[in-house]
């Protein structure tokens, strides 16, 4: 036990490390939204919805079939995003050469479908969901106490994200993607399946979302609302790290998730707002973003 | 990428020659609407129908950005809110007159809207709109913890007081020519804003910025205009609003009541004069009726802001006039 500017090592180790927790929340969904806002031009609102459904999911397949927190990581992202791709073919894809912001505007929409239905399943309040067996506990690393299922939070998100970043970046597929974006017209003469892949991106990103709902309900309950507040602060990370770049979707979230634990510890007034001062701030000086490539 | 467009009211090339139809249609529409809100409350409750004015001067505020600028902020709760909180706060705490009270709301609206609005149009597109979102919320938390906005109970109990220091607004009918002449006196600067030469160049934004630009207009300084503007007239709104129901809370700056100014434009018809207005009275009455039906009143916003995306994209107004064959 020690003390780092008068805060004691445990406080400021422990807000540190809910910061990295948030982080990995706010990369994850960040990551999520620049993927399907470059494939379909579309900022989709319901992400923070189709997070909550991803938490919601694993509670209800526990309570009807039993099925605990390994299976419903599997089975949750993947229900949710079955059910994104069925929204991408019947609803966004009339939208793609309207305006960005019916965009917006129909998954706005359908954030308050999802949750509307939640809250009447749910109810208002937060319900458990405990922390799989193998995972509890923790361990004492001499300045801080390091709960084992924190640290697993941690490590699948960054797993997950560089994954993705890998997948987009390095790989045959992330290639098809990367062109299908600048171009989607000419990747097509070159006989791929445009309209399949961002049917499937779509269907990635709002998986992404939900996997993280999984993940992220053990730690808060599974309620209704959980998705609403999360998805507006990430909007002003996407709006800090700019949509171009998908090592900066992560490294923005995970950064912002840090300061904001880091807030909490010297500032706990400012800890709600400090994302979007920094985010005005970031406006004055680079209107861009941090990661931005063009406005 | 153009032609492809044109069912899109937003973008709709025949939206703005005026005609002689056009304007004469739009007298009589006002006509009606005027004399329907002076028989109106002698057939049902004079507080709904304030309610539902101030609502409509919002959403008309609303639609002056996303209508004719082609800006949609999803942040209008603040104006609206925050006016709402300083205009109670002036008539409770400091004994302002109700003229007063709402006058602060109004000068707070607008100075909001100037810092807004100023670090949102560095963005275009799709990120104006987190901006403005993400600002509100931020506004929000202040509003959450500052003392004198009275956290989750809100400002309670504001005096209506005497206009002027001498009409007496706690009586319902007085109370209901103020909310009537305020709105209309909105609607009406509204309407000059969008027929004046500044009105042109605001629509030649939405339709072409670039084009603007050439052309050598300095369009961040009129989007910045109209944002303010349209922070005004929301805070206007808001303001009112304080006064007539006597209270200022947090539903008034959170963000669903950002998605409701949305849905209220949405539904009456985006870019319409009349449509905010229409849109407002629906959404009102539709949330009044189906109050039994507790939650699900959320699905069934949602379901109406899928449906008009996806079906019908013009709003009532705009369908009834494509009905008529009027251009708007």
């Amino acid at each position: 036990m020690f003390e780092i500017f008068g805060i004691p090592s445990n406080a400021l180790f422990g807000q540190l490390l809910i910061g990295l927790i948030n982080g990995s929340f706010y990369a994850l969904l960040s990551l999520g939204l620049a993927v399907i806002f470059g494939m379909l031009n579309i900022i989709n609102f319901s992400h923070g919805a189709q997070y909550m459904l991803g938490a919601f999911v694993a509670y209800l397949i526990l309570q009807y079939s039993g099925l605990g927190y390994w299976p419903a990581l599997i089975v949750a992202p993947i229900i949710v995003g079955i059910t994104g791709m069925i929204i991408e073919r019947t609803m966004l894809q009339w939208l793609y050469k309207l305006d960005h912001l019916y965009g917006l505007l129909l998954t706005f929409g359908l954030a308050l479908i999802i949750e509307g239905v939640a809250r009447n399943l749910l109810g208002s309040a937060g319900l458990p969901y405990t922390v799989p067996e193998s995972l509890q506990g923790g361990r004492n690393l001499g300045f801080m106490f390091l709960p084992n299922y924190r640290a697993w939070v941690i490590v699948a998100s960054l797993t997950i994200c560089f994954g993705t970043w890998f997948v987009i970046e390095r790989t045959r597929l992330g290639a098809y993607l990367r062109a299908a974006t600048e171009n989607p017209t000419l990747v097509r003469a070159f006989g791929i399946n445009v309209p399949l892949l961002i049917t499937l991106t779509y269907g990635f990103g709002v998986a992404l979302a939900a996997f993280a709902g999984v993940m992220a309900a053990p730690i808060y309950n599974v309620s209704p609302q959980m998705g609403s507040e999360l998805i507006i602060v990430v909007f002003a990370v996407v709006v800090i790290g700019g949509m171009g770049s998908i090592l900066g979707a992560i490294v923005t979230g995970f950064g912002l998730g840090v300061i904001e634990g880091l807030t909490k510890v010297f500032f706990p007034e400012a800890s709600n707002t400090v994302i979007f001062v920094i985010m005005a701030i970031v406006l004055l000086v680079r209107p861009a973003g941090l990661f931005g490539r063009r406005g | 990428m153009m032609e492809q467009r044109v069912s899109d009211p937003l973008v709709d090339p025949s939206a703005t020659p005026p005609s002689a139809l056009r304007k004469q249609s739009e007298t009589i529409a006002f006509v009606v609407m005027v004399a329907a809100l002076i028989i109106a409350p002698f057939f049902t409750y004079p507080l709904f129908l304030m309610q539902a004015m101030c609502f409509a001067l919002f959403a008309c505020a609303f639609n002056l950005l996303i209508g004719y600028v082609g800006l949609l902020s999803f942040g209008h709760a603040l104006y609206f809110g925050w006016a709402s909180y300083l205009s109670a706060y002036a008539a409770k705490t400091w004994g302002f007159t109700p003229e007063l009270a709402i006058l602060a709301g109004i000068a707070t609206a607008a100075l909001l809207g100037l810092l807004a609005g100023s670090l949102a149009i560095r963005r275009q597109g799709i990120y104006f709109a987190m901006i403005t979102l993400a600002l509100a919320q931020m506004m929000y938390f202040f509003a959450l913890q500052a003392k004198f906005t009275g956290g989750e109970d809100g400002i309670q109990a504001v005096p209506r007081g005497h206009l002027f220091g001498v009409i007496d607004l706690r009586n319902e009918m007085n109370m209901y020519v103020l909310v009537l002449v305020i709105f209309l006196a909105g609607f009406l600067f509204i309407y000059r804003i969008i027929h004046s030469p500044f009105g042109e160049v605001l629509k030649a934004i939405r339709e072409n910025e670039q084009r603007a630009i050439s052309l050598g207009y300095k369009t961040d300084r009129y989007k910045l205009v109209a944002f303010v503007l349209s922070a005004t007239l929301a805070g206007a709104a808001g303001a009112t609003k304080a006064i007539v129901l006597q209270l200022a809370s947090l539903t008034d700056v959170n963000w669903p009541m950002s998605g409701e100014v949305v849905l209220m434009t949405l539904v009456g018809g985006l870019g319409t004069i009349f449509g905010p207005i229409v849109g407002s009275f629906v959404i009102l009455v539709m949330q009044y009726k189906l109050s039994v039906l507790g939650e699900w009143v959320l699905v069934i916003q949602g379901v109406i802001f899928v449906s008009c995306v996806l079906l019908f994209r013009r709003g009532i107004i705009g369908e009834l006039a494509n009905k008529l064959r009027i251009r708007l």
